[in-house]
């Protein structure tokens, strides 16, 4: 069965097709509502977004000229709004660095012992990464952003991207080993 | 020269990649740089074990984060339809209607008709062109890409449109008409516009004559062969 290409909704989305922005929105609401919320980290915050970053869609699908893919164009249409957020509501996003020192006391023993299994640790190191660096995790990894892709949603020049990418491995790598686990890298 | 330090650099740019490669995003050509240096280096090969396991958990930590409710979906469209109203009866321009037609196709039909497609294109638009850099009124200008050939099969019109008419407004007045210029620029800035693609009895050109008559874009316009 052939599916109608994002390309097309959106130039249906241009000439005004409601239906067409339910298809859409059906499409990539979770992806970009995730992509929101580990930035944002605030799930309600991250739903207010989910709908002003598709009314951005709605009004600017006869600007899009098809030059990223659609998704690349819609993730960098949320990560602006997140971070228009973020800058009007600060407090929502805790300090980096204060984030990263938050230690969970509230694990009963059975947790505890979980968490003792790496890849929960590594999901749980995951979260203590830094905005810059969830991000770029996210948008390579979760989204499938190749290398130009992140560049353009980012705003930082492709060999940037893989510095930045190599770093925020390097920095799970240190929180892995705060918590017991040595990859034996780097 | 030691044969590590020679190693080093390109190891570092290879691993650099790993993430990239691991998510199956990287180009052809680099995907097949990482294998051979995998397959050659056990500690790289290691490490991609490592960058494998981030990828697994990334996605099953985003996957755990759950969707936005219904709510969302409401609010979006509350405001949609709260939008100054967007005439869905307006025809798509151009671009989007060769977006739509290219979408529509299956990839086979696509590889078969885009060398055509792209060549009515260019066609249409050199004629656009022409309508456009005829309105400066240089003497004697002809469009290099204007054709000289016409198959002669359709129903066709002279127009000469009107001198205030942009190429958008051409653009959308042959879009929502279904016309397409079949030649011209012709003595007295006229065209031979198609509006049927078989013959049509001579009643019902008129009545479409006609009827682009009162559109502004259209200055004069006349039934032709």
């Amino acid at each position: 069965m052939q599916t109608t290409s994002d390309e097309v909704l959106i130039s249906r989305i241009a000439g005004g097709d409601r239906l067409a922005m339910q298809v859409l929105y059906a499409r990539h609401h979770v992806r970009v509502y995730r992509f929101v919320l580990r930035l944002v980290r605030n799930e309600a915050t991250a739903e207010d977004l989910i709908s002003d970053v598709f009314l951005d869609i709605w009004r600017q699908a006869g600007k899009f000229e098809g030059r990223s893919a659609p998704s690349t164009w819609m993730l960098s249409i949320a990560r602006f709004k997140a971070l228009s957020a973020l800058r009007r509501r600060p407090d929502e996003e805790l300090d980096d660095e204060t984030a990263e020192q938050i230690v969970d006391h509230a694990d009963d023993p059975e947790t505890t012992l979980a968490k003792k299994e790496k890849g929960s640790v590594l999901k749980q190191c995951l979260t203590r990464l830094s905005a810059d660096h969830r991000e770029i995790i996210d948008l390579v990894y979760y989204h499938e952003k190749s290398v130009e892709e992140v560049a353009e949603i980012v705003g930082i020049p492709e060999a940037t991207v893989k510095t930045r990418m190599f770093y925020a491995r390097k920095r799970l790598s240190e929180l892995l080993k705060e918590q017991g686990i040595d990859r034996g890298w780097p | 020269m030691n044969a590590t330090k020679q190693e080093a650099p390109e190891r570092q740019e290879i691993e650099e990649l790993l993430p990239w490669h691991a998510a199956g995003t990287l180009s052809r050509s680099d995907a097949q740089r990482v294998e051979e240096a995998l397959a050659r280096d056990p500690e790289l090969a290691r490490r991609y074990e490592l960058v494998r396991n981030e990828l697994g958990e990334t996605i099953h930590l985003n996957e755990t984060l759950g969707a936005p409710s219904a709510r969302a979906m409401e609010k979006l469209f509350a405001k949609i339809d709260a939008e100054p109203a967007r005439s869905s009866g307006v025809p798509l321009g151009l671009s989007s209607r060769i977006s739509e037609f290219f979408g529509s196709l299956s990839p086979r039909t696509l590889a078969w008709s885009a060398s055509a497609a792209a060549v009515a294109i260019l066609l249409q638009a050199g004629l656009i062109a022409g309508v456009m850099l005829n309105e400066t009124k240089t003497p004697g200008y002809q469009t290099a890409s204007a054709p000289t050939t016409d198959p002669g099969v359709g129903a066709f019109t002279l127009i000469r449109f009107a001198p205030q008419a942009s190429s958008d407004d051409i653009t959308k007045f042959l879009e929502s008409n279904k016309l397409s210029i079949a030649a011209g620029p012709m003595a007295g800035g006229l065209y031979k516009v198609r509006v049927a693609v078989t013959g049509i009895p001579k009643g019902e050109l008129a009545r479409i004559v006609k009827k682009l008559q009162e559109d502004k874009v259209v200055s004069f316009i006349a039934t032709t062969e």
